[in-house]
């Protein structure tokens, strides 16, 4: 693994971008908040992170974690549920 | 004292106020239609003995059907303006699905959950306790691990994980298996009234059996007192058990404290941590505790499998209940299902990975869900406010009773108690056991918060409630007597 380069700033962004993206695309409710407040506050939280070997290894461990969630999301949107009573049927109902 | 049938008015009001539009009215008047709003979509899935059952798709079929008659409806459209409105979610450009508000009852499978699993559906199909091929190697190692998993939530050797069905198994495991192997020099044991049900009957037929049960009672907050429990103890009592979260109020039992007192009085110690496990602390070896009975599906795993914690040093012996192949040490035969166990492992590593957020965050909505309830005139909070699960909140609303008020929330998931107890009508017996009365045991409604609660919901929950017990009780003839000054109590009410 040592042989692997210290990710830099702009892949860990690209990397975050894609957290949002995909979580974006859960059509239940309730994953797609929980994934979307969870990649936020994980991010954030690690942002001030300085040591390389666990930038690294957190860089790693995320792209793992950015497969689960492409599949998942994937899944969530081949079976789709009645939208929950705190959802916008339309996205432009919204501000109304 | 107050009846039944005078508290649970309020239900059938609306159709003799007119508050629906006549169409309805009439149709709820012409059958016992009291649970369908819709005949139509009900119609479809009626079973022989007209008991109609709904799904939710029928509820939106249902909804959209409403919405069409009252669009055309001149009559409905004026008097379209109650606040049961929200109850029928209808038109407003939002979804028709109820927010879930019943983690007591089961969680959402966590889709990092869901992932783990599906390999093992798809390729990984071997029998974990066949040795001699791949198939069994590769899968055999993944229980293992899941094993493992299970294992460091609470502090044990994987070694001491037995997996079952689920607690109820693990249950009937620990009250029926420990006994039974005992039963030559020990008769006696332990438990407490407000235990989950499985707990209840298992230890009850263990009384058939010839054994004998102390059934410890609990003060007003829901808590057992230690040295009750410490003067039960007698030289052949063989087992304690005590549940650590109840699953109706949500009141934390001093477990440590009770298995200190087991330890020195030489007695095994169960405790039933279905809802515990994962969400509050718990080191097996710090409380004291011999045996623990574990449920996936209330720690966003998949449904149909639990675990049991059984103590190697000192260890503890136990019958098991079923005969075979002898797998899981010989206490729980039966081939294991490696999806499952997988994704029960996978469950038990993220409660471990994400406990501190989900207790921040779940604290959070709870506190707020909390006094957003409680800023209602007679409401109250059931069980102690200090040793108590921030997920599990059951709330009474006096004058209201709890069904009719579930009957008015149809957009929202939540019980009126457990699920096993929410069929019959049937006044909750943990409420009981606190000393609470018939009416207000009818009158109160759990809500469960998880990780997949969001702030949006918790709100809505508030708006909706605060609403719907203001409307039910302008219903209510009590209601009315309280506003008035009337002490309920002195009245006394002619029999039926």
């Amino acid at each position: 693994m040592s042989s692997v380069p210290v990710p830099t700033r702009r892949q860990v962004l690209a990397l975050y971008k894609q957290f949002i993206k995909n979580s974006n695309q859960f059509n239940n409710y309730n994953f797609r908040q929980y994934f979307l407040r969870k990649s936020r506050s994980t991010f954030k939280e690690s942002a001030d992170l300085k040591d390389t070997v666990q930038v690294t290894n957190m860089f790693n461990e995320a792209k793992k974690e950015l497969g689960i969630l492409k599949r998942q999301a994937v899944i969530s949107q081949m079976y789709t549920f009645d939208k929950t009573v705190v959802e916008p049927t339309l996205k432009l109902n919204h501000t109304q | 004292m107050f009846g039944r049938s005078l508290v649970r008015l309020p239900r059938v009001v609306p159709s003799n106020v007119g508050l629906r539009p006549s169409v309805w009215s009439s149709k709820i008047r012409s059958g016992n239609l009291s649970r369908c709003y819709s005949a139509a979509a009900a119609e479809a899935v009626k079973l022989d003995e007209g008991i109609s059952i709904e799904t939710h798709t029928d509820i939106q079929a249902a909804a959209k059907e409403q919405a069409n008659v009252r669009s055309n409806d001149s009559e409905a459209i004026k008097s379209g303006n109650t606040a049961l409105n929200h109850a029928y979610q209808e038109n407003t450009g939002f979804g028709t699905r109820p927010i879930y508000l019943d983690m007591q009852a089961t969680t959402p499978t966590d889709p990092r959950v869901l992932d783990t699993m599906l390999k093992y559906y798809t390729g990984l199909y071997g029998n974990p306790h066949s040795n001699t091929h791949a198939y069994g190697w590769e899968t055999n190692k993944s229980v293992e691990e899941a094993r493992e998993h299970v294992a460091k939530v609470i502090n044990a050797n994987a070694k001491e994980i037995i997996f079952t069905s689920g607690a109820t198994e693990s249950n009937n495991m620990v009250l029926k298996g420990v006994p039974r192997f005992y039963k030559k020099t020990k008769k006696h044991i332990i438990t407490t009234r407000t235990e989950h049900k499985c707990v209840l009957e298992a230890a009850r037929s263990m009384i058939n059996e010839g054994f004998e049960v102390t059934f410890l009672g609990v003060d007003s907050n829901g808590l057992i007192d230690v040295n009750e429990l410490e003067n039960a103890i007698r030289p052949d009592t063989c087992l304690v058990s005590v549940m650590a979260v109840n699953n109706e109020i949500g009141v934390i039992q001093p477990i440590k404290q009770i298995g200190e007192i087991c330890k020195k009085h030489k007695v095994y110690f169960h405790t039933d941590c279905a809802q515990a496990y994962g969400k509050i602390p718990i080191d097996v070896n710090d409380m004291n505790i011999d045996l623990m009975s574990i449920s996936s599906h209330k720690i966003y795993g998949p449904k149909g499998i639990g675990a049991l914690y059984v103590r190697r040093r000192p260890r503890i012996r136990l019958e098991p209940l079923l005969s075979g192949g002898g797998q899981e040490r010989g206490l729980r035969s039966g081939t294991l299902a490696p999806p499952l166990v997988t994704g029960f492992g996978e469950a038990a590593r993220l409660m471990l990975q994400e406990f501190d957020n989900d207790q921040n965050y779940i604290s959070r909505l709870s506190n707020k869900l909390i006094s957003g309830l409680l800023s209602l005139d007679h409401a109250t909070l059931n069980g102690s406010p200090n040793h108590h699960y921030p997920g599990c909140i059951n709330v009474s609303f006096a004058y209201v009773e709890g069904e009719s008020l579930l009957m008015a929330l149809r957009d929202i998931a939540l019980s009126s108690g457990s699920a096993c107890t929410s069929a019959s009508l049937e006044p909750s017996y943990v409420l009981h056991a606190l000393g609470k009365d018939d009416a207000l045991a009818h009158s109160s409604i759990r809500f469960g918060i998880g990780r997949f609660t969001t702030e949006e919901e918790v709100d809505y929950v508030i708006k909706a409630i605060q609403e719907r017990v203001k409307f039910l009780r302008e219903l209510s003839p009590l209601w009315e007597m309280v506003q008035e000054g009337i002490d309920l109590d002195s009245i006394e009410w002619s029999g039926h």
